[in-house]
């Protein structure tokens, strides 16, 4: 190839291209290969009856999903994940909430609360279960202290509600922070004008907050419970650490259900089944999300 | 709401907190003195907020009970490893997608983000048997593999590319007049401009990894492979109960450098997850 030929063919646009392609080729090479293969493989073995220990693989059509109605463990799991990541974001949008309130105050030290309230989003998730579930014990930590105050504690991981109870909480103390940071952000966006013309107008504090500061950050609170709902349908580690979904199946979610059937009783047919119905239902979340994003991005310009 | 508060309204609003700091601090406070504790003293009533004694024996038989030094280093250069990995693919990826303009850019970017509708427990199962044929199970290549190139490194992307686009292109148009190549531009201009979201990305990044469970369960099965979250959990007696001592102890050395990393770098951590981890 001559050099003349080389600089008519690379015209700058066609070396930019080219320069584009090569960026992107590993991001999207990662992407078809472990993401979009498995999925479509996902689906493949959904219409499948396989099991690893028998060694059978048959196609059976759509008779997983004729299973999958007919389960039934699958209401109570469904059930579950709904209590679950219901009792998740609300308890988690208003701690979150009140933290970022106490935390817009004009205080000194508040960094340090700040920090600290913070901290458990960084220890490691595995390590603040297991001491959680060390507390939670019949005769552990938090029993302990409510017997100091006369009141003998159930057995937290081992009655369906307390054990219900016990995983939301846990996992609401560790994360919480994230949203509190969030809301905390948005609480400061808010004008000052707007207070300031309230309060000339004689309006109480809790009057100010219902009028002015709900309806400025509702948008943030919105789009933060759709996040915290998609997040709470992938919580795995803390379930199979506290509960292992039990007693029954009153902590299997989803996800735990998932994991169960196919890797340890081995039907990964049912396995893929499960999947399906779980991409189904976080697809439908984000894309809401996404909706949500776009208008309200327009309506804030 | 920004006006001084009186005196009684501080002490409210100190006090709540104070109170409200109790199960997000006391956890963690309570891991790392219970594993100071002796057996006997572990479910001592009345708690003992302050350990009687301190035994450093369970951190001995933490790394007498499992191999976990290897386990540390395992979980720690799989997380090095991931998060450099997604720091360089994603920054590329996430400024082509910003800056270059080619066809099918934004086909290609929409086929992308698909990963962000993909959480990776839909596509556990076929990664097993994919990684299986590959005669990857029970080695670190799919906890390095599909962090870096899958569905969790988008999110990375997609970070570097809004970052990317809010970076004045004229840094780069005299670099261009010059006769810089995209390539060049890329590494001497707009990667060192990047350094905040580049910092944000890899804590993150670092934190996904350093993280991982279901992944570590479903593709290690010998001692010497897992990783730190999957090796805290079996530190067990004869009878499958918890040894909680040496659990906590193992637990403590695996919360407690992040937690100092955090206290000392805390700014660039609340600020890199708020702005950017939006993962519930």
């Amino acid at each position: 190839m001559s050099a003349g030929h080389k600089t008519q063919f690379w015209t700058i646009a066609r070396r930019d291209s080219a320069a584009g392609y090569l960026f992107i080729a590993p991001q999207l090479a990662g992407i078809v290969t472990f993401v979009l293969l498995p999925l479509c493989l996902v689906f493949w073995y959904s219409l499948h009856e396989w099991n690893v220990l028998a060694n059978t693989f048959n196609y059976t059509g759509a008779q997983n999903y004729r299973m999958l109605l007919e389960d039934p463990s699958l209401p109570a799991v469904l059930g579950s994940t709904a209590l679950f990541s219901l009792g998740l974001v609300v308890l988690n949008m208003s701690l979150a909430l009140l933290l970022a309130v106490l935390l817009n105050q004009k205080l000194r030290g508040i960094a340090v609360f700040r920090t600290l309230f913070f901290s458990p989003v960084v220890v490691s998730l595995v390590a603040w279960t297991i001491v959680w579930g060390f507390l939670l014990q019949k005769n552990g930590g938090i029993n302990g202290m409510l017997l100091f105050l006369g009141i003998e504690g159930p057995n937290w991981l081992r009655e369906p509600v307390t054990a219900m109870i016990s995983v939301i909480v846990v996992q609401v103390f560790k994360n919480v922070g994230l949203n509190m940071i969030l809301f905390l952000a948005a609480l400061q966006s808010v004008p000052n004008e707007l207070y300031e013309a309230a309060r000339i107008d004689g309006a109480p504090p809790f009057k100010q907050f219902r009028r002015i500061t709900l309806p400025m950050i509702s948008p943030t609170i919105l789009l933060t419970s759709i996040i915290t709902i998609v997040g709470s349908l992938q919580v795995f580690a803390q379930i199979a650490v506290l509960t292992q979904g039990g007693p029954g199946v009153s902590t299997t979610v989803l996800v735990y259900y998932l994991y169960q059937q196919a890797f340890q009783f081995h039907f990964f047919g049912y396995g893929s089944t499960l999947s399906i119905l779980l991409f189904v239902i976080v697809a439908c979340l984000t894309f809401a999300q996404w909706q949500l994003r776009k208008r309200i991005v327009f309506y804030e310009n | 709401m920004k006006t001084e508060l009186s005196p009684r309204a501080k002490v409210l609003v100190y006090g709540t907190m104070c109170v409200l700091l109790i199960p997000f601090v006391f956890p963690t406070w309570w891991m790392v003195t219970s594993s100071f504790k002796p057996v006997s003293d572990i479910f001592a009533f009345p708690p003992q907020l302050i350990p009687r004694s301190f035994d450093f024996t369970t951190y001995g038989q933490v790394f007498t009970l499992q191999p976990f030094a290897k386990q540390y280093w395992n979980s720690a250069y799989i997380a090095a490893v991931v998060t450099a990995g997604t720091m360089g693919i994603s920054s590329m990826a996430g400024y082509a997608f910003a800056r270059i303009r080619f066809p099918f850019a934004n086909a290609i970017f929409m086929v992308v983000l698909l990963g962000l509708l993909i959480p990776s427990e839909v596509t556990i199962v076929p990664l097993f048997q994919l990684f299986l044929k590959l005669g990857m199970v029970n080695t670190h290549w799919p906890l390095i593999l599909v962090p870096i190139f899958g569905a969790p490194s988008v999110f990375a992307t997609f970070v570097m590319r809004q970052f990317f686009i809010s970076l004045p292109v004229e840094l780069e148009e005299a670099a261009r007049v010059d006769g810089l190549s995209r390539f060049k531009i890329f590494t001497r201009i707009a990667l060192p401009l990047a350094r905040p979201a580049l910092a944000s990305v890899a804590i993150f990044t670092f934190l996904h990894s350093w993280n991982l469970y279901l992944e570590p369960i479903v593709f290690l099965s010998s001692a010497d492979k897992f990783t730190l979250p999957q090796a805290l959990t079996q530190f067990t007696d004869a009878y499958g109960g918890p040894m909680w001592n040496i659990q906590l102890a193992a637990a403590t050395l695996t919360a407690l450098p992040v937690l100092i990393v955090f206290i000392i770098a805390q700014k660039h951590f609340v600020e890199g997850l708020a702005h950017t981890g939006l993962k519930g």
